[in-house]
């Protein structure tokens, strides 16, 4: 099963070969990611445990510092520590990815089989309105709500989480009516189960493994929606650390402080390449429970 | 569109119960009401796009007559005759229909800042965003399609160093990729420009981010679909007739990888876009992305509706598009219908 739900289609006689799917990782690459989404997350809850600094607090004479010495990843343009903002700056850029998430699979989860169970014209408003949304690319979404809600982590979650849940709908959707038509589900509606009962008990969890798998690989691209909205300014208001605020305020150093721009962006790298290899690990494991 | 959509109607199943018809076999008439249907669709999703954003503006908090005229030399009398002229005197319901009349007679409005028609800023900038789009995503397709074909299930080595650049590209900001780009070629080896820039040297760095930011994905697609067309028996079947690793890998499965490439091409023009609304800030190139940011910062409501409306169009466009493509590329589908 691809992120992209690709679906038998109904009747097909050849039985569908089980595809290798993604390489395994090593069991140590999973356990390294496992650690960092710990250190993030303890960074995004208890800041204070990892450093002593002030993130907030300015001290010109030291701006523009290089990595090294007292600042041990530099300052910015107002002498404030690079690295203290970094830590302090994990708990919006989470929020927003983690947030912006669960609103769309929950949302998706819910439209999706009541697209798929719900009559024909129930599907067809769901999956045009789903159409509507679509058409507004993920960015100019967010960036359109932002203009109407004005910057902010609330607003910015919302916008975020609205512009990925067509992709969960669709993607419930075809799983639903796939599920909908197996054996063991005509069977149970043979059998006289109610359609609401049917729903909770057969199509949500059967279409629950791939929104998740995608929910995995959306909670990084929702973290780098969420920053590219603060470097263009319509992310947490100032003085709130962001790591993509950090990396816009760093762009008009780059000749003199590189240091600015580049830690912020290995702090959002590294985070969504932990979180993307922890999706792939959960992946391999619902494949393993499918087959 | 996915192509269980289309296989779920009723109605394409009504059509051929009736068949027959004037337009000849049943095979052509179902594909005549689709493709009506889908055109239908299309223009609904135009005028919904349109209809949400003059609903999201409507809620915007200020007035914009104020906005428009800007901070200073405010007079009740100015403002209430710019409010006259602009029709913003009207009910809402009367500025929605006469907005919407505009909208068919392809009048997007004036900008409140810059006066111009919103129209002619857009199309001024349409060139340069399409010119940086088209080119990112055929750099994107072509390395994506290169390292699908030479890594897909190759030795486990091979496929894991594949496999963790496509990881690792996917987890980018693509902001950062631009950032660290214009350190390093701009401003450290001074290769190319890091601001504007025309021509092509002013293209490289911009396109390169771009296309950065969709290999991740594409790559991942490509190889995956690879990898399954690769177990499938029609390939076993190739191989037994004698035919090479290599025209199995591009005559036989490259096509079915590309089936899963097509359903990305919607999830593709909303990422070039948005990726061209960073990278033009990142490189301050001209183009539809940054009118937007600025039109965002500086609310300019006809601007904004306007910039929703074209991409609404572009998506619509190839949404379409994806889906005659469909067909061509799959014709199983063909078969499920008729």
């Amino acid at each position: 099963m691809s992120a992209l739900g690709t679906v038998d289609g109904p009747g097909s006689v050849v039985p569908r070969a089980r595809s290798r799917g993604a390489v395994r990782l090593p069991a140590w690459s999973v356990l390294i990611a496992g650690l960092v989404v710990a250190l993030v997350l303890v960074a995004a809850l208890f800041p204070g445990v990892l450093t002593s600094t002030d993130p907030n607090a300015v001290d010109p004479i030291a701006a523009l510092a290089p990595p090294g010495g007292g600042h041990l990843l530099g300052t910015d343009q107002l002498g404030r520590d690079v690295l203290a903002r970094i830590i302090y700056g994990a708990r919006p850029s989470l929020l927003i990815g983690v947030g912006a998430t669960a609103i769309a699979v929950a949302a998706g989860s819910v439209l999706g089989i009541l697209a798929a169970t719900g009559g024909r014209v129930l599907d067809e408003a769901i999956m045009r309105l789903t159409d509507v949304f679509l058409a507004f690319p993920g960015l100019l979404l967010a960036l359109v709500v932002a203009a109407v809600l004005g910057p902010g982590t609330g607003d910015a979650t919302l916008a975020i989480g609205a512009s990925l849940t067509p992709g969960f709908v669709r993607l419930a959707r075809g799983q639903a009516l796939v599920v909908k038509n197996a054996d063991y589900v005509r069977s149970a509606v043979t059998y006289g189960r109610g359609r609401l009962s049917n729903g909770v008990r057969h199509l949500l969890p059967n279409t629950l493994p791939p929104l998740l798998v995608l929910a995995s690989i959306n909670i990084g691209t929702a973290v780098i929606a969420g920053s590219s909205l603060s470097f263009l300014g319509l992310g947490p208001k100032a003085p709130t650390a962001e790591w993509g605020e950090m990396l816009s305020d760093g762009r008009d150093f780059l000749a003199t402080a590189w240091a600015m721009a580049v830690f912020p962006g290995v702090a959002i790298t590294v985070t969504v390449v932990a979180v993307n290899i922890l999706g792939r690990d959960l992946r391999r494991r619902f494949e393993g429970r499918e087959g | 569109m996915s192509p269980q959509d289309t296989q779920d109607r009723p109605d394409t199943r009504d059509g051929q119960v009736k068949g027959g018809g004037p337009a000849g076999s049943p095979g052509t008439a179902n594909l005549w009401r689709w493709l009506v249907r889908r055109l239908l669709l299309s223009v609904v999703v135009v005028l919904g796009s349109a209809t949400a954003a003059f609903v999201a503006l409507y809620l915007l908090p200020g007035d914009p007559v104020q906005t428009m005229l800007g901070p200073t030399g405010q007079t009740p009398a100015l403002v209430a005759e710019v409010r006259h002229e602009t029709g913003f005197d009207h009910p809402v319901y009367v500025r929605y229909g006469l907005f919407m009349g505009r909208l068919l007679r392809g009048d997007l409005g004036q900008s409140y800042q810059l006066h111009q028609s919103v129209k002619s800023l857009i199309f001024d900038q349409l060139g340069s965003t399409v010119e940086l789009a088209v080119t990112g995503f055929v750099l994107a397709l072509v390395v994506a399609t290169v390292l699908a074909v030479t890594t897909a299930g190759r030795r486990p080595l091979l496929r894991g160093l594949a496999s963790t650049l496509e990881l690792v590209l996917a987890s980018l900001p693509g902001f950062w990729i631009g950032v660290l780009l214009l350190t390093f070629f701009s401003f450290r080896w001074q290769l190319f420009p890091a601001v504007g820039g025309s021509g092509v040297n002013g293209l490289v760095l911009p396109s390169v981010t771009l296309a950065l930011t969709l290999l991740g994905v594409f790559a991942q697609v490509m190889r995956e679909g690879m990898e399954r067309a690769l177990s499938e028996p029609f390939v076993l079947s190739s191989r037994a007739r004698g035919a090479s690793e290599t025209t199995v890998r591009v005559r036989h499965a490259l096509r079915h990888a590309m089936v899963p490439m097509v359903t990305l091409s919607g999830w593709s023009v909303g990422a070039l876009l948005s990726g061209a609304v960073i990278i033009e800030t990142i490189f301050s190139r001209p183009g539809l992305g940054r009118v937007l940011v600025s039109a965002v910062n500086s609310r300019d409501l006809p601007v904004i509706s306007g910039v929703v409306v074209v991409s609404a169009v572009a998506f619509s466009a190839v949404n379409l598009l994806t889906d005659v493509l469909y067909r061509v590329v799959d014709p199983r589908l063909k078969e499920a219908q008729a």
